[in-house]
């Protein structure tokens, strides 16, 4: 849980000055085993941001004029120049995600799912980062969080998740998506300009 | 089918609650309405398109409740409808939601343009 640590105050001084309105969200890199990490990461990840008031680009028509230009690998899309993507996207900042852990595979002694993700934010105009940040999400976290109301309510939430499908990791990767991209956390995204909170933070 | 819609509601209620629970601050009103649209996006991605004719259906049903609610479409929401179109063949209705899109949402005026003159070029 975020609120409940006390992470150094990252500057966010040029994000402020950059003031994107709308962010192209790149497919995202996947170093776990599982092949759902991309797509899932991906379809979680528009939720956040545009509830923070960016526009965000249409992440499968991106997908699509990426593999209709012979470009299906993520890590080779994160290689394109940022002067290329403001050509044709025509966004204000680009988003490069991480996933470093999606599923379950790598634990040993718990059948936890587990998604753990990073991202920075590109200003497409500069080639200058704006933002960082990383943060994960588990089936098993609330029984040591001492989250408070909040902690009992994620751990509620993500229960219920589990609890409706088979696709665990899929449910924990939206959690851990909005926590890495949410507005109005410490060290998190800037309010776009699309929110009634643009600027108060 | 029921599964996947209640797959979906419980998808959406999980993300609102961590919103809420992150930020710690009163319940706001989120600024679109989201209905299937994450979970149509997901199918999407992970089946490299999928059954274009179901999105297709499930979108514009999310369009009908959007407006009877008065609330607004997410970003991607038109542009997405608007490549389902197109994978099934549709291209007027393709070229009218990515006019859509960028009506609006003007940032995505640049990017659009852009695949209406593919479209044109590719003849389709």
């Amino acid at each position: 849980m975020t609120a409940c640590t006390t992470a150094p105050k990252i500057d966010r001084t040029a994000f402020q000055t950059a003031k994107p309105a709308s962010i192209l969200v790149l497919p995202p890199v996947n170093d776990a085993p599982d092949v759902n990490a991309t797509p899932s990461v991906l379809s979680h990840a528009t939720y956040p941001l545009a509830e923070a008031g960016y526009y965000v680009t249409p992440v499968t028509l991106v997908t699509e004029t990426f593999r209709q230009n012979g470009m299906a690998i993520p890590s080779d899309i994160h290689d394109v120049p940022y002067t290329k993507l403001r050509e044709i996207f025509g966004a204000d900042a680009a988003l490069y995600i991480k996933v470093n852990r999606y599923g379950t595979s790598y634990m040993v002694i718990s059948s936890a799912a587990v998604v753990q993700v990073q991202a920075q934010l590109i200003d497409l105009k500069t080639g200058q980062e704006l933002w960082k940040g990383q943060a994960s999400a588990s089936s098993e976290e609330g029984g040591n969080s001492g989250g408070g109301l909040a902690g009992m309510l994620i751990t509620a939430v993500i229960k219920q998740v589990i609890n409706s499908t088979t696709d665990a990791s899929h449910g924990v990767a939206g959690v851990a998506t909005s926590r890495l991209l949410a507005a109005g956390r410490p060290n998190g995204v800037l309010y776009g300009p699309r929110s009634p909170l643009y600027g108060k933070d | 089918m029921q599964s996947m819609a209640s797959f979906t509601r419980t998808t959406q209620l999980a993300l609102l609650l961590a919103i809420f629970a992150l930020t710690g601050c009163a319940t706001q009103k989120t600024l679109y309405a989201w209905n299937d649209y994450s979970p149509q996006v997901y199918q999407y991605l992970k089946e490299g398109g999928g059954s274009a004719d179901g999105q297709v259906l499930a979108l514009e049903k999310g369009i009908e409740q959007a407006s009877a609610q008065n609330a607004k479409l997410p970003p991607g929401y038109y542009a997405h409808l608007g490549l389902l179109y197109l994978n099934t063949g549709h291209s007027d209705q393709a070229i009218a939601a990515w006019n859509r899109e960028k009506e609006l949402f003007p940032e995505s005026a640049q990017y659009i343009d852009y695949l209406m003159n593919n479209m044109k070029k590719n003849g389709s």
